[in-house]
């Protein structure tokens, strides 16, 4: 249907005047990060553009080293939740054993405990087995997950179970079965549960906040708030550029999968 | 056919029963093993980090989180006796009373303009949903920045209007209302894409049916739009309520739980209580009260959500 | 001996009501059996009872005489087509016809030779590379088709193989896949819920209703001396004409009250024993009146004219029946129309038991020409 021209008008002005207030306040870091701490200061315009932030940033402030720490908790947490949501989505969907039904529901149980309710015991465990400042303290609690086996579970019940009945027929295993036919049919919904998983972990602050006594693996997000507590006052130019590097990747990330994830999301959540 | 064929020998019987035993037994040792990784995980760091929680609510600890003195209920007792955590009550619930009905109405309103088909819409929709990209740390800081007393773009702007400038962040009765914002505008971006999700798989037949009896705008929005959404709508009300519950971060970075503990919501006054004041007995009762909270919550939803499957 | 005999198989689930009760029937080597009935009748369970891929609660399964209840799928040496073809969208037409190959670890030389083999059979040469999305559902069909033709296994299952596809195609397919059985001297169980495909297509047929079987026979002794009235209103289209009879007097009897028909000393000492009597007649054997004398009337509610036949419904005191008269008639709905029925047409039926009493009794040599 065509819409009409008053209307066009009035959702485009909407739109314009939303976009620029939900945008504003990263827009006025992105700026800041460019300017000088002068300009800064004195609440002026822009003078000048700069690099100097970033470079400073950098150097001054190991802010690389956060990143890499990040991207390689992210990527590893990513991984594990993949592997172990789609071996469980894999049982939930296609073996039949006594005790499914329950563990199924004792899953369902895992999403009502909240992680905030948990961290007490959990730092004392990490403590003990001795992974402070661990990449296996950051990552290994969270491999396990409740919503990624409902996604992959609900994605993964759409994959006729004839398939399976064909590959019993000609003799296929289990673990063939899943490897060769299950993953790659449901490659999107990985994509998909991926892409979530890494945002959510690389925006994780509170678990590596406690986990995290030194630099060694620190990510970046407590990065930026070591960063933010050392230099407040006086160095807005640098923080910005750090807020700056941690938002980048997941930016870039949401707005390329920003279709499938929504889509994603509201799967495993309506059905 | 033979008589002899119609018969079941006892060894076939028990040969059958056999490989019928084994063959339950190997389907759930494979199951085990296919759920083995996760369920050894949630072991270890969800039921019992739960039942470690609720066993150290009932007791003193030293500083290094070993159980002392069992006290019973003592540790719930003084709690709700305390004015600090009356206080942190009360500041959670009036923070969910401010960031949630805000949230889902901002989002929704972007969803229902960010649903037309127009061209550039794409770019809008990336816009609006661009907060899930954007950490807490991140936007913590970003909002520092604007609620800076004197450079700051809030204060800025009062100034150029010749308003007072406002303590945003310690005066006690705006830090609660900076902290909201700043989370409100944290939520939208995943509300809004869950939304708009929500709007986009409706049926659009109900939209050309209605526009052939003559509906108008916002008749469509109040009799189809809105109803047909609930289910959605739902979903992220208990979402964006429970994640309300759960906010940390915002209040690490903008005010530590204060000014006069103003922000000093539950699961930052779980954090002060374990991690600086060592008091793993205290802290581990308010973990309890989060999660019966919580617990209260996700029930709410699924009870409820059996209902909006129906009408799907 | 029987390729595949089950005895007394019994199908529950959860020990509730059965599925299937103590089911008995034998597949002759390179036969092409059918199983028929309408759905929920129980002949998937059956088939994939026969597959494996279900338990079998009670009875014995035998193939090639040797009891196989317990064995898995893979170890019956069997082929299935599946309703929906169950092909990897992720892999292309040749892997997907190799699929099962390649699971039993066949040679790559030994591949490469009957996947030539079987794709210039199955005229898929040109399509090895596509994706089975990219490809009709007649193309799709023969995929599936020529996966289980490359297993080279003597048994192939079918479950409903033909009904995701037009029926122009489905007749097409109907040729094909029983020219292909004949030719590989396949042994084919195939399942369907369309007695068009049960008649056209089975060296025989077992017609199956709630878990029991109704028959086991040729698909012209189904249609000729169906054993119950279920088999005689699921076999043909349109359906057998079926009245209720009423035995008036010694000589003649009424149906429906309103068709009259004498009644013969054999025939006469046949229903001695059945209280009602069920009559049913096909709609070919409803005639005009052009050979013979006219012995009824009846009111024409409906003519559907389909150019090489002429299909009329009539009103018989409140039923409708129908009537299939070759060649183009020109009838007015609405009129009274002479026609004739023979008595030795009728097939009767016990009305409490739905059992057979007596067949039809024309010759039929009469009918089956035999060139």
């Amino acid at each position: 249907m065509r819409i009409p021209l008053g209307r066009k008008i009035v959702t485009y002005f909407l739109l314009s005047t939303a976009a620029l207030l939900v945008f504003m306040p990263t827009l006025m870091a992105v700026v800041m990060s460019f300017m000088t701490n002068q300009d800064i200061m004195t609440g002026s315009f822009p003078s000048a553009f700069s690099l100097d932030n970033y470079r400073r940033a950098f150097e001054q402030f190991s802010l690389m080293h956060y990143v890499i720490n990040s991207l390689f908790v992210s990527i590893i947490i990513m991984i594990g939740q993949l592997v172990l949501s789609s071996l469980a989505a894999y049982a939930f969907v296609f073996l039949e054993f006594k005790g499914r039904d329950f563990l199924f529901y004792l899953f369902i149980a895992t999403m009502m405990v909240p992680f905030e309710a948990s961290i007490i015991p959990n730092f004392h465990t990490i403590r003990d087995l001795g992974w402070i400042d661990q990449y296996t303290g950051l990552t290994v609690p969270f491999f396990a997950m409740a919503f990624g086996t409902f996604l992959l579970r609900q994605n993964f019940k759409q994959i006729p179970k004839e398939l399976r009945e064909a590959s019993q027929i000609a003799g296929m295993g289990e673990v063939k079965f899943y490897l060769t036919v299950v993953l790659p049919v449901a490659k999107t919904s990985l994509i998909t549960l991926g892409v979530y998983g890494f945002l959510t972990s690389w925006n994780m602050y509170l678990w590596p906040l406690l986990a995290t006594t030194n630099d060694s693996v620190r990510t970046v997000q407590i990065g930026l708030r070591q960063l933010q507590s050392q230099e407040q006052m006086n160095d807005w130019g640098m923080i910005m550029s750090g807020a700056v590097i941690v938002i980048i990747p997941t930016l870039i990330l949401l707005f390329l999968g920003q279709k499938k994830l929504q889509r994603g999301l509201t799967e495993g959540a309506l059905k | 056919m033979t008589e002899a064929a119609a018969t079941l020998s006892q060894e076939d019987y028990i040969l059958f029963e056999q490989t019928k035993r084994k063959h339950r037994y190997k389907q759930f040792i494979k199951g085990m093993l296919f759920l083995l990784p996760s369920i050894v995980l949630f072991s270890v760091f969800l039921f019992y980090p739960l039942l470690r929680t609720i066993y150290l609510s009932f007791f003193l600890t030293d500083a290094s989180g070993a159980p002392t003195v069992f006290i019973g209920w003592d540790n719930f007792v003084t709690l709700f006796q305390s004015s600090i955590f009356q206080q942190s009550i009360k500041s959670t619930f009036l923070f969910v009373l401010y960031t949630v009905p805000l949230t889902i109405v901002v989002s929704l309103f972007l969803a229902i303009i960010a649903n037309e088909k127009l061209r550039g819409i794409g770019f809008f929709r990336t816009i609006f949903s661009s907060g899930m990209g954007i950490s807490v740390a991140a936007a913590s800081v970003f909002w520092l920045y604007l609620f800076h007393p004197t450079i700051g773009f809030l204060n800025i702007i009062l100034d150029t209007f010749r308003l007072e400038k406002i303590s945003w962040l310690t005066d006690p009765s705006w830090a609660l209302i900076a902290i909201s914002v700043t989370t409100i505008w944290m939520n939208i971006g995943f509300t809004f894409l869950i939304l708009l999700g929500g709007l986009q798989s409706m049926d659009k037949y109900l939209y050309e049916s209605a526009d052939v009896d003559g509906a108008g705008y916002f008749y469509k929005l109040r009799r189809i739009t809105i109803p047909m959404l609930s289910p959605t709508l739902f979903f992220v009300v208990t979402v964006t309520i429970i994640n309300a519950f759960q906010t940390f971060g915002q209040v690490d970075i903008l005010t530590q739980g204060g000014p006069q503990n103003a922000t000093n919501f539950i699961v930052y006054s779980i954090y002060r209580e374990a991690f600086t004041n060592y008091q793993f007995g205290s802290a581990s009762a308010q973990a309890i009260i989060l999660f019966i909270i919580i617990l209260i919550m996700t029930i709410i939803q699924f009870k409820l959500g059996e209902r909006k499957v129906h009408y799907q | 001996m029987s390729y595949i005999e089950l005895t007394d198989i019994t199908k529950s689930y959860h020990a509730g009501k059965n599925i299937l009760e103590k089911i008995n029937f034998t597949i002759e080597k390179g036969e092409f059996f059918v199983l028929v009935g309408p759905s929920g009748s129980g002949k998937s369970t059956l088939l994939r009872m026969i597959a494996g891929l279900e338990n079998v609660t009670d009875g014995i399964l035998k193939m090639n005489q040797k009891i196989v209840n317990h064995l898995p799928p893979k170890d019956r040496n069997l082929s299935m087509v599946f309703q929906n073809y169950a092909l990897y969208p992720h892999l292309s037409v040749e892997q997907n016809i190799l699929f099962g190959l390649q699971a039993k670890k066949v040679s790559k030389k030994e591949q490469k030779k009957r996947l030539k083999e079987t794709a210039e059979m199955m005229g898929l040469s040109d399509f090895l590379d596509r994706k089975p999305r990219q490809l009709s559902g007649g193309q799709r069909q023969r995929v599936a088709l020529a996966r289980a033709v490359v297993s080279e296994a003597p048994l192939c299952l079918m479950d409903e193989p033909l009904s995701n596809l037009d029926a122009k195609l489905r007749a097409q397919m109907r040729v094909e896949i029983r020219r292909l059985q004949k030719q590989l001297g396949l042994t084919l169980i195939y399942v369907t819920h369309d007695q068009v495909e049960a008649m056209t297509m089975g060296d025989r047929i077992m017609v199956l209703n709630d878990g029991e079987i109704q028959q086991v026979g040729k698909p012209i002794t189904l249609y000729n001396e169906p054993a119950n009235l279920f088999v005689a209103s699921f076999i043909g289209s349109p359906k057998m004409n079926i009245g209720k009879a009423e035995v008036k007097n010694t000589s003649c009897f009424l149906i429906n009250n309103t068709l009259s028909f004498p009644v013969g000393p054999i025939l006469q000492e046949a229903l001695k024993e059945h209280k009602d009597i069920v009559v049913g007649i096909r709609p070919e054997h409803i005639q005009p009146t052009t050979h013979h004398e006219a012995t009824h009337s009846l009111e024409v509610v409906n003519v559907e004219q389909l150019g090489n036949e002429t299909t009329l419904a009539f009103d018989v005191d409140g039923e409708l029946w129908t009537a299939k008269w070759p060649g183009q008639w020109d009838i007015m709905a609405g009129h009274q129309l002479k026609v004739y029925i023979s008595e030795e047409h009728l097939s009767f039926f016990d009305a409490q038991t739905k059992q057979l009493v007596r067949p039809a009794s024309f010759n039929s040599q009469e009918e089956v020409q035999a060139i």
